[in-house]
């Protein structure tokens, strides 16, 4: 499955990268798998996204929750919880 | 007429200008509530020296139309302005501008207040402050999630 990435905030400077293009394996079918599955690449990315920190998830830029199901071309946004205002 | 204004900007703005152009040749409005958010100079027990603001290029702009149709699902507003600053800030500067008309004063309080509570919980900024230890991104704080949960 294609998928746009997007990363913001301090995951964005963790990463050292606001974005980039994938093609997501067939068993990678929610967020969270794709978080699963962002996280086996290793360091930068098993620290950033472990799976003990708060981290909110949009598609196709709609607050979505972990078990919500990946559609093909998505934009998958991560990032921090808010701090606007 | 019913109408919403929705701005992400570098730019400063002006609390009169802004007021006067949403209450214009609109003589149903017998209310006009405004926040205004401000930097601090100090957050957590630390200085702040300044702070920069990031967004969401377009899910910000949808998640603050989404805020203003629950506001207006909730009470009968006319017009409404969310002015949301971004980019490099310093203390004493202007922040946020939430701004709601209405025939009533208890409606346009409440949606006021609804619109910044939902906006602090919601819509995608983040801050970056700079302070005497170096910068560091701001956590996203318990009592805002309380402030918007006591609207369900």
């Amino acid at each position: 499955m294609k998928l746009e990435l997007r990363f913001f905030a301090s995951l964005r400077e963790g990463l050292g990268l606001s974005g980039e293009s994938i093609a997501a394996p067939p068993e990678v079918k929610t967020i969270a798998d794709l978080r699963g599955h962002l996280v086996q690449r290793g360091n930068p990315w098993a620290e950033v996204l472990a799976s003990g920190k708060v981290i909110r998830c949009a598609l196709n830029q709609e607050m979505v929750s972990d078990s919500t199901a990946l559609v093909e071309g998505a934009e998958v946004a991560f990032f921090p919880p808010v701090t606007g205002g | 007429m019913q109408k919403d204004f929705i701005h992400i900007q570098k730019a400063d703005f002006d609390l009169t200008t802004e007021v006067k152009a949403l209450r214009k040749d609109d003589p149903r409005v017998g209310a006009v509530v405004t926040f205004l958010g401000t930097v601090r100079d100090m957050n957590d027990g630390s200085q702040v020296r300044g702070m920069t603001l990031e967004h969401y290029p377009g899910m910000t702009e949808k998640s603050l139309e989404e805020i203003i149709t629950q506001a207006r699902g909730r009470w009968d507003l006319y017009k409404t302005l969310v002015i949301h600053r971004v980019g490099p800030l310093l203390p004493e500067d202007q922040i946020v501008l939430v701004a709601v008309t209405s025939a009533h004063r208890g409606e346009a309080f409440a949606a006021c207040e609804f619109i910044m509570d939902y906006l602090k919980t919601a819509a995608p900024f983040w801050k970056k402050e700079e302070t005497p230890q170096g910068s560091k991104w701001v956590d996203a704080r318990v009592t805002d999630d309380t402030a918007m949960a006591r609207w369900n």
